[in-house]
């Protein structure tokens, strides 16, 4: 009997509450690769505020900004800044995008922890995947066959990785692909011979980080930007929202603790870091 | 009795039509409902696979080994692909046909029945682990085995696979080539010729298997990796099925050949085997059909490199496949539903779909022909 009245009440309150929510909804679009993101952030919020409803669709940046111009979103993630084009259209339509980097994205380059190679060149690194490299001996290591790993063109880290190392090459056709950050590390730490690339977060005791243009990625050195694999990941706002709008605590959330944390624990980094 | 009882009333017999009616008309939309569903999946499938066709013609995608979907100038050659997913099926269906088929005979007319409803059951469990379980298998035991130990492990492999076949074939030809002798030399020749055979056959299988095992695998998620699990994953398919056609064929059949004096042997070999063969036949397409249609294990397991392996028969190279490419480069994609790189993904599907269809037909059409051969 009691269970039934919890079960009514839940259904009422669920019944009631999108009606009741109906002012404050913030609506997401864009990046896969920042969509985890806002996904956390979101789920995080709404625990706080269950009057808020915030949806998040991962549809890529360009779709994002193609949203907020259109005033589809009140965010717009980006992987990317915003291109001259897409601000152009933007203004003509009444809106001032703003950006609010809230992460950073730095891919570590990962080997078997075996291997006596602990550095390479970003330049070596491009060699190695558009297989004009295939020798760990021509970068200084032991006579082995390159095994390169990389990631299905899908993904947000594929993404990232193709525009900061590989300048518009292609990777090699002999290049293995996987499906998650998980299976390259497990690729990598069972291949004594291999090469992989992950999200800062995947790596841990089992690989061996590489250091490059001789700089171990770590917070710190990316979050400065002098690791050479990381970029910012954007939130697009129409203007600066309104201080102490459900939007501002939103797009400034990065900023507090739990942001920060939030954004760790998805493998990303911070872009301060106030605890420590 | 009076006599308006035994009539029905206009309005009742109608009533009892229209019950009637709408009785068949369910039965019949539940029955259809199964063919409308393929029917609707071909459709939707057609629908987005044809604007890739438009977009990018068809001569790219079928003939060039270029694929690059997510650069800027994208080009969608899934030769490679094609070539990787037949592969694999090949690897597949000679790991499950030689097994799949003598595990049937074996359990059909050579164990006691009371170890048969043992391991039949066994066998069968094989279809009820997920792909995934078999995927991670792949990908975390038997991937890092072939790096470490791949030489032995394919020295071990050619004589499992040597010994059985080129034994048979040993004791074949010596009895076939003692059979023409007379006298003497037929008594000689019947211990000598095995044992020489024998010998240059053991000579051979040594040698090769030390070739075999000086190859390192540098890489274990490659295609033979992948052959090996997808042909256990087909097994129990093909093994029941050839089981079941076996068992059709009947005792009056196996009782009439032993009653013309034929040995155990001459019965399977010359009765049964061929009595069954339509359906065995069956089988190993139902078994190709699995490993075609297996998406996870290749895809976690099989290296996914969009190339032609050198030479084609490689196994040791990481090859791609149709299902792996259309789980890999599908779902939360980052680029725009109407694009060339969408579509493309519908085609792969659209070519899938033909081929297991091609391939139910021949079952379809074997199954047909031997049940017309049996009336």
């Amino acid at each position: 009997m009691k269970c039934t009245t919890v079960i009514l009440a839940a259904t009422v309150l669920m019944l009631v509450s999108p009606v009741r929510a109906g002012n404050d909804t913030i609506v997401i679009d864009g990046s896969t690769t920042v969509g985890p993101i806002a996904k956390a952030f979101a789920e995080h919020y709404m625990r706080q505020h269950p009057e808020v409803n915030i949806t998040v669709s991962e549809s890529g940046s360009g779709n994002g900004a193609k949203s907020l111009i259109n005033g589809a979103c009140d965010i717009a993630d980006m992987s990317r800044f915003m291109k001259t084009k897409e601000f152009e259209a933007a203004v003509a339509k009444g809106i001032t995008p703003v950006a609010h980097v809230v992460a950073v994205d730095g891919i570590a380059m990962i080997v078997h922890p075996a291997n006596p190679i602990s550095g390479l060149t970003v330049s070596q690194v491009r060699d190695i995947y558009a297989g004009r490299v295939t020798n760990w001996k021509q970068v200084g290591g032991p006579d082995k066959q390159i095994i390169t790993i990389s990631r299905d063109t899908n993904s947000g880290t594929f993404e990232t990785f193709e525009n900061l190392v590989m300048n518009k090459e292609e990777v090699s056709s002999g290049a293995e692909h996987v499906g998650s950050n998980g299976a390259v590390r497990a690729r990598v730490q069972s291949t004594p011979a291999a090469i992989g690339y992950v999200g800062l977060g995947f790596v841990d005791r089992s690989v061996k980080p590489l250091r490059m243009n001789n700089i171990l990625p770590d917070n710190a050195t990316i979050a400065s930007g002098r690791y050479p694999i990381a970029r910012p990941l954007y939130m697009f706002t129409n203007g600066y929202p309104a201080m102490g709008s459900p939007l501002h605590a939103f797009v400034t959330m990065h900023l507090t603790r739990e942001g920060q944390e939030i954004v760790e624990s998805i493998g990303f980094i911070p872009v301060t870091q106030y605890h420590d | 009795m009076p006599r308006r009882n035994l009539l029905i009333s206009r309005a009742a017999g109608r009533r009892k039509r229209l019950m009637a009616f709408a009785g068949h008309a369910v039965l019949l939309g539940l029955t259809s409902s199964s063919a409308v569903t393929v029917l609707f999946i071909f459709y939707f499938i057609i629908r987005d696979a044809l604007p890739f066709f438009q977009l990018r013609g068809v001569t790219e995608f079928f003939t060039s080994t270029a694929w690059y979907p997510s650069a800027e100038n994208a080009s969608f050659g899934a030769l490679s692909i094609f070539v990787g997913t037949g592969l694999v099926t090949l690897g597949a269906i000679f790991v499950a046909v030689p097994v799949g088929v003598s595990a049937a005979i074996c359990l059909s007319d050579i164990l006691p029945f009371r170890v048969r409803q043992l391991v039949k059951p066994v066998i069968e469990v094989l279809a009820a682990i997920p792909s995934v379980a078999f995927g991670f298998f792949a990908l975390v035991v038997l991937a890092p085995q072939l790096q470490e130990r791949g030489g032995l492990i394919l020295s071990v492999a050619v004589w499992l696979i040597g010994v059985p076949i080129l034994g048979l074939t040993v004791l074949i030809a010596a009895n076939s080539i003692t059979s023409r002798l007379s006298g003497w030399s037929h008594r000689a020749g019947r211990w000598i010729i095995p044992l020489v055979l024998g010998g240059l056959t053991f000579a051979a299988l040594s040698h090769l298997s030390g070739r075999v095992g000086a190859i390192e695998i540098v890489s274990g998620a490659n295609a033979l990796n992948v052959c090996v699990i997808l042909g256990i994953m087909a097994l129990p398919t093909v093994v029941s099925v050839s089981e079941d056609a076996l068992q059709s064929v009947g005792r009056e059949l196996r009782e009439g050949a032993y009653a013309l004096g034929a040995t155990r042997a001459e019965t399977l070999l010359r009765v049964v085997l061929p009595a069954g063969r339509s359906g065995i036949c069956a089988a190993i397409i139902l078994g190709i059909m699995r490993a075609i249609g297996e998406t996870m294990v290749v895809w976690m397991a099989s290296g996914n490199a969009a190339q032609i392996p050198h030479p084609w028969f490689n196994l040791l190279e990481p090859v791609r496949t149709l299902t792996a490419t259309i789980a890999g480069e599908m779902g939360e994609a980052d680029h725009v539903t109407g694009s060339a790189r969408y579509h493309v993904l519908f085609g792969m599907a659209l070519c899938l779909l033909t081929i297991s269809y091609f391939f139910n037909l021949i079952s379809e059409v074997i199954v047909r022909r031997s049940d017309k051969g049996k009336t």
